[in-house]
């Protein structure tokens, strides 16, 4: 059987798994729609927000980021898992007592005010399309390859099915979808993983396999990995090329914007109990790590792969390189998506890879008769690739394919309905039309979520940044908008409905402003002179992905001041914050 | 008790993973420098362990100070 048949036998039969669910639990009123009838067990709300969570960014970008940045990958590693801490400490169990459907809806019930509402509902719109666009194009990265397309085509179809899958389903659906999502993802993961680390270094677990000798040496794979990488122009692959404030930024920036995640946050409305929120993000983090502490590993034997396969003789040799004519068919087939591409810019007819923004190394290239880098490689295609750089069977290949599908599926359908139900929950029912029936209510969340899509699709077409930094700034985003709001509402009484709109709005527009004037975020004007994104225009040396941290302090600094000039909100608010804390019903 | 878990979710990752690293570096287990290996791995098992410690201890507290649910 072909890789292709096999891939698309085994995609179908997961997808087929997955609407079998959806349409098993289809969702009948609204309760079920946005928060699955507050009916689901903590382990299994775990796996599901663990799937939910675990995104196109992680499945697909993160290990490809980790692999060509080596020490710097590690901000996503830590910001992404470090954020559940705070999550599952400052967060879960509050808001589940508080009993809403949505995060506008807390903010407008504990700040009294519609506007307030309606300014958290830009801000998780903001957050959320960021986020989703990210995903679409892990999307349309999946379906490229697998249907051997050009990317563009793969994202229309990538389109298609999320719409199909998340407009019918609704949260209930989707709760135990993710489920079943999860277990196909890990899966995927994991397996391709386990067998690379045997070929390499003879140890299946990965993560041990991470810090141990490549088979028949006694040198380690990080050591010999520096010393490749070294060699061929780039910095080591154990130590970073970040600076410490920023590499710290970022690092904060994730974890806190993991906690101001709405489409994560709603999760925790889902559970019966309190002590079943605390318990979910336990086991949602333990779910999480299984793959989070993978992908290091995958990065790390992933480009060891990719360097010998590329150059497998000595350095600088005539024969060192390899030959294009001979190269595996895994080259071949991902040239056919656009996302590698070679120029043989010496004429040699091998294939040359090393960091020509080197000028140390760059003489000595000259010497050896290279003539510039003449491979590049997009890193979202690492995850993808590997188990075929790494000659593993087919099924593998074709497991791979699946749970990307899932990743990507699962995350952007989360989101989709974090936005469907901000609209049609939050800003119609909530301010334009209060008496809308459930039925229309119903509709124009579905509506809501049709529209999402096409935009996110638009720009997933032409993205800012790799998956894994798309994402990056819906985080920072996140931090600098919806989690000093939501925290402020919990822990300090004093906060009002000025404190916070004036926060949020801060804080938005300073990080979005930010990130649109070094990347282009949606206005996609990046590039101009005065806007060149590099260290030297950096604020404080800090990058955009890291720029919420600074957007959270303003917002935080601003929302505190201003509660304290204008008028305390009322006793009923007060004491309604003091019930919050505690976990047992009146 | 919330101010003991962000003291170690703190440490293991800021202090660790990103302010200590070079330090941390010099000091190998297997292949890994240790601070390298907080940044990638230990942080994460860390904060696993802490979630769950909260929780069992959360919950405790609550049934101590009879706020829990019933």
């Amino acid at each position: 059987m072909s890789l292709q048949t096999l891939t698309y036998l085994v995609v179908g039969a997961s997808f087929a798994l997955y609407i079998g669910i959806a349409v098993w639990s289809r969702a009948k009123n609204t309760r079920d729609f946005y928060v699955a009838g507050k009916g689901v067990s903590p382990l299994a709300n775990g796996m599901a927000t663990a799937a939910d969570w675990m995104s196109a960014a992680s499945f697909i970008s993160m290990a490809g980021i980790i692999a060509f940045q080596g020490y710097d990958g590690s901000v996503y590693l830590m910001g992404w898992t470090g954020g559940y801490v705070l999550l599952a400490l400052f967060l879960a169990p509050y808001l589940r007592k508080f009993g809403k459907f949505t995060v506008p809806e807390f903010i407008a019930e504990r700040y009294y005010s519609k506007t307030a509402r309606v300014v958290a509902v830009i801000c998780l719109i903001f957050v959320s399309f960021t986020y989703v666009a990210g995903q679409m194009r892990g999307v349309g990265i999946v379906f490229s390859r697998f249907l051997e397309v050009e990317v563009t085509m793969g994202l229309v179809i990538g389109m298609g099915i999320v719409f199909i899958y998340a407009v019918l389903g609704g949260m209930k659906g989707i709760t135990y979808t993710q489920v079943a999502q999860y277990c196909v993802l890990i899966f995927a993961y994991t397996v391709p993983a386990v067998f690379i680390a045997l070929q390499i270094t003879d140890n299946p677990i990965p993560q041990l396999a991470f810090g141990a000798d490549i088979s028949g040496s006694n040198v380690s794979l990080l050591d010999k990995l520096n010393e490749i990488v070294v060699d061929l122009g780039f910095s080591q692959y154990t130590n970073g090329t970040k600076s410490t404030i920023d590499i710290f930024c970022i690092t904060l920036a994730l974890m806190v914007g993991t906690a101001g995640l709405p489409h994560v946050l709603v999760r925790f409305f889902t559970v019966p109990k309190v002590r079943d929120a605390r318990l979910s993000a336990g086991y949602a983090l333990m779910f999480i790590a299984i793959l989070y502490t993978t992908a290091p590993a995958v990065g790390a034997m992933a480009r060891y792969n990719l360097l010998t396969t590329v150059q497998p003789g000595e350095i600088g040799s005539v024969d060192g390189n390899l030959k294009f004519a001979e190269r595996p068919e895994w080259f071949n087939t991902w040239q056919a998506t656009g996302l590698i591409s070679f120029d043989d810019k010496n004429g040699d007819g091998r294939v040359q890879y090393y960091n020509d923004a080197n000028p140390e190394f760059e003489k000595l290239a000259n010497s050896y008769g290279w003539r510039g880098n003449e491979l590049e490689v997009d890193r979202d295609i690492i995850v993808l690739a590997n188990p075929e750089i790494a000659q593993l069977p087919d099924w593998i290949i074709a497991l791979v394919a699946a749970g990307g599908i899932a990743a990507a599926l699962s995350t952007a359908a989360g989101l989709l309905l974090v936005i469907s139900a901000a609209i049609s929950h939050d800003l119609i029912k909530g301010i334009v039309a209060p008496d809308i029936s459930e039925k229309n209510e119903l509709l124009a969340g579905r509506i809501a979520a049709a529209v999402a899509i096409m935009v996110a699709g638009y720009l997933g077409f032409d993205p800012p940044g790799w998956v894994a930094q798309v994402v990056a700034f819906a985080f920072g985003l996140a931090a600098a908008s919806l989690f000093p709001a939501i925290l402020l509402g919990i822990f300090d009484k004093r906060a009002n409905k000025e404190g916070a709109i004036a926060g949020m709005l801060v804080g938005l527009v300073f990080t979005y402003a930010y990130i649109e004037f070094f990347k282009g975020l949606f206005l996609k004007w990046a590039g101009a002179p005065w806007g060149e994104n590099t260290v030297e225009h950096w604020f404080l040396g800090i990058s955009p992905e890291g720029i919420g941290v600074v957007g959270m302090l303003l917002n935080f600094s601003v929302a505190f001041v201003v509660s304290r000039l204008t008028p305390a909100p009322g006793a009923d608010i007060q004491a309604m914050v003091e019930n919050i804390r505690v976990p047992r019903a009146e | 008790m919330l101010a003991g878990c962000m003291l170690v979710w703190f440490v293991v990752s800021y202090g660790f993973g990103i302010l200590l690293v070079d330090p941390m570096n010099s000091i190998r287990i297997g292949g890994f420098g240790l601070g390298f290996w907080f940044a990638q791995q230990g942080s994460i098992y860390v904060f696993v362990c802490l979630i769950f410690f909260y929780a069992w201890r959360m919950n405790k507290l609550d049934r101590q100070y009879n706020v829990d649910e019933q």
